[in-house]
């Protein structure tokens, strides 16, 4: 079993709207999103959720108003500027990390730690197979134990089901939620734009793979939009020995697919859906020879 | 006054409207770049930077000698980043948060005080914007110090304009906490709606004032007009749908020089925030 993880770096570049025709073309797989603070590809894949899982991770700190002398111990000790004194202590929801130093040096005992339901988790059937998806509560964190979560289940079910592939939706950026989707994965899509921001991310996204020995293939979105910039990006890729296996034009039908709720291939049979097609055989091909 | 740019769904034009906001302000202005993942601010300002500082947290290093391996250090950290197998005691620096806990419990004095680099913190100038980012080691997971640490150069009595990283999540929440008016960007999409959504959710559970703006406005639906509509939250702005921006943010040119028709737009909308 195969485990590809799509990101980007620099967000908005159109990860999404690719794993949403890849879970289309791509037959026998499991289809992950690891975008958990902002997921999107449920939009596309329209699942039905067979089952709701919740994800708890962590604690959090909890005042008891009532043993609170106000003594301002927590506060003194709390590295996350999370306490404020009034009365009695009051902790921030979102600023406490759950160190529990607060709780395990009040002279009351006057702090708990509860358990953090920090997001949900579902798993569901598509027209295009298996999916599992979450979301993380607004504000919260713990994002790379949750992607953590998402990846193992997928692959739990990708064994379940004998599937060939996961199929992974990543998150933009570099850090935490990217960095648990990428570890051990057998290979990295990285799809980029022809834009000077996009140039800059790119370098860095694929310093990461290269950090986690993970091989990466580009994939240049848009490629017609900006064509010099589109040329920076080429010589980039060469320079760092890095293959672009895919370059997909402009089309307004990207777009259209998205407010019809359906993934590009199945809408339309114009130029952008043509290169993602032939960016999946080409993909398909490299992860075959690096085996 | 701190006004910060933000948007849950990457992509949508923080950068490009939040160095224009910094730019059209003129004097005693400053631009942060908390996106220290991916910090794009400087491509469109091209900054002149001046300084470079590294920015670390601290973890801790075990002195074995002092060590009575009692095993409070690995009891009270709620990381995982201390392990004990039979007479070995080990540490995992990327794990910590840097709570302080072991330290504080350890009766031995056998723990010291190391660091981690997470990344560094550049600052410069840009005509009249003073320019800060931060730009997260590669490899490294954890960017909300980093933030805190680019954040501690907001000050003066002018205006700061932060530019906050994609997603809802503990990075974002972090550069929203000081802001007094959240600028949220989207775009008419059925991702950019649903990602606003998000965003509005937490910028409510933080208990600030905020407007939305559409940009690429034309594109798409008018989903997100009417959302906000209905919500009762303003839509202080449109960037119109427009070949010569896009084609100029690709090449790195800021909106004040690829659109420079929106410099007064931007003037009102931020004196509007201010009263």
């Amino acid at each position: 079993m195969k485990e590809i993880v799509v990101i980007s770096g620099k967000g908005g570049t159109g990860k999404t709207s690719i794993v949403g025709s890849l879970a289309a073309i791509i037959n026998n797989k499991v289809v992950a999103d690891c975008d958990v603070d902002a997921a999107n590809l449920h939009l596309l894949l329209q699942p039905a959720i067979q089952e709701k899982e919740d994800f708890v991770s962590g604690v959090k700190a909890v005042v008891e108003n009532d043993r609170c002398s106000g003594c301002s111990t927590c506060s003194d000790l709390c590295q996350f500027e999370a306490v404020t004194m009034d009365d009695v202590a009051r902790i921030s929801n979102t600023s406490c990390e759950g160190c529990g130093v607060c709780a395990h040096f009040c002279p009351e005992q006057a702090i708990v730690l509860d358990d953090n339901h920090c997001g949900s988790v579902y798993h569901s059937d598509t027209a295009y197979g298996r999916f599992i998806h979450a979301q993380l509560f607004a504000g919260e964190e713990n994002s790379g134990k949750l992607v953590s979560h998402v990846r193992k289940q997928a692959r739990q079910t990708a064994e379940q089901e004998s599937a060939d592939y996961v199929l992974i939706d990543g998150a933009p950026g570099i850090g935490c939620p990217v960095i648990a989707s990428v570890s051990n994965a057998t290979a990295l899509m990285v799809v980029t734009e022809p834009t000077r921001s996009g140039l800059h991310d790119l370098g860095r996204v694929l310093d990461l793979a290269a950090h986690f020995k993970v091989p990466a293939y580009v994939c240049l979105n848009r490629w017609d939009l900006h064509q010099p910039t589109s040329v920076l990006i080429e010589q980039e890729c060469s320079r760092r020995s890095v293959s672009i296996i895919g370059r997909i034009p402009f089309d307004e039908a990207v777009v259209d697919s998205q407010l019809a709720g359906v993934p590009l291939v199945d809408f339309s049979n114009g130029p952008a859906a043509a290169a993602v097609r032939l960016l999946w055989r080409e993909f398909e091909k490299k992860i075959e020879q690096a085996q | 006054m701190q006004v910060v740019v933000g948007s849950g769904k990457g992509g949508t034009g923080k950068t490009l409207l939040s160095t224009a906001l910094a730019q059209c302000w003129g004097d005693r202005v400053q631009y942060l770049d908390c996106d220290v993942e991916e910090p794009n601010g400087h491509i469109f300002l091209r900054p002149e930077l001046s300084s470079r500082k590294e920015c670390t947290v601290t973890v801790p290093e075990i002195v074995r000698d002092k060590c009575s391996l009692c095993g409070k250090c690995r009891d009270i950290c709620q990381f995982n980043s201390i392990a004990i197998f039979g007479e070995t005691i080990m540490t995992f620096g990327d794990m910590c948060h840097s709570c302080n806990g072991c330290f504080l419990v350890c009766e031995e004095e056998a723990i010291l005080e190391t660091t981690r680099l997470i990344g560094e913190v550049e600052t410069g100038h840009s005509g009249d914007v003073e320019f800060v980012h931060g730009r997260l080691r590669v490899g490294e997971a954890m960017s909300v110090p980093l933030i805190k640490a680019v954040k501690q150069h907001a000050g003066g009595d002018g205006l700061t304009i932060v530019d906050a990283p994609p997603g809802t999540s503990c990075p974002f929440v972090e550069s929203v906490t000081d802001g007094d008016y959240i600028l949220l960007v989207t775009e008419s999409t059925p991702f950019g709606l649903h990602d606003l959504q998000l965003a509005v959710e937490v910028v409510r559970s933080v208990d600030k004032p905020f407007g939305v703006v559409i940009n690429r406005a034309g594109l798409g639906d008018v989903s997100v007009k009417k959302w906000c509509e209905n919500e009762g939250i303003p839509v202080v702005l449109q960037i119109p749908f427009e070949r010569s921006i896009a084609e100029g943010y690709a090449q790195g040119m800021s909106l004040l020089e690829s659109k420079p028709s929106l410099r007064s737009r931007l003037r009102e909308l931020l004196e509007e925030i201010s009263r």
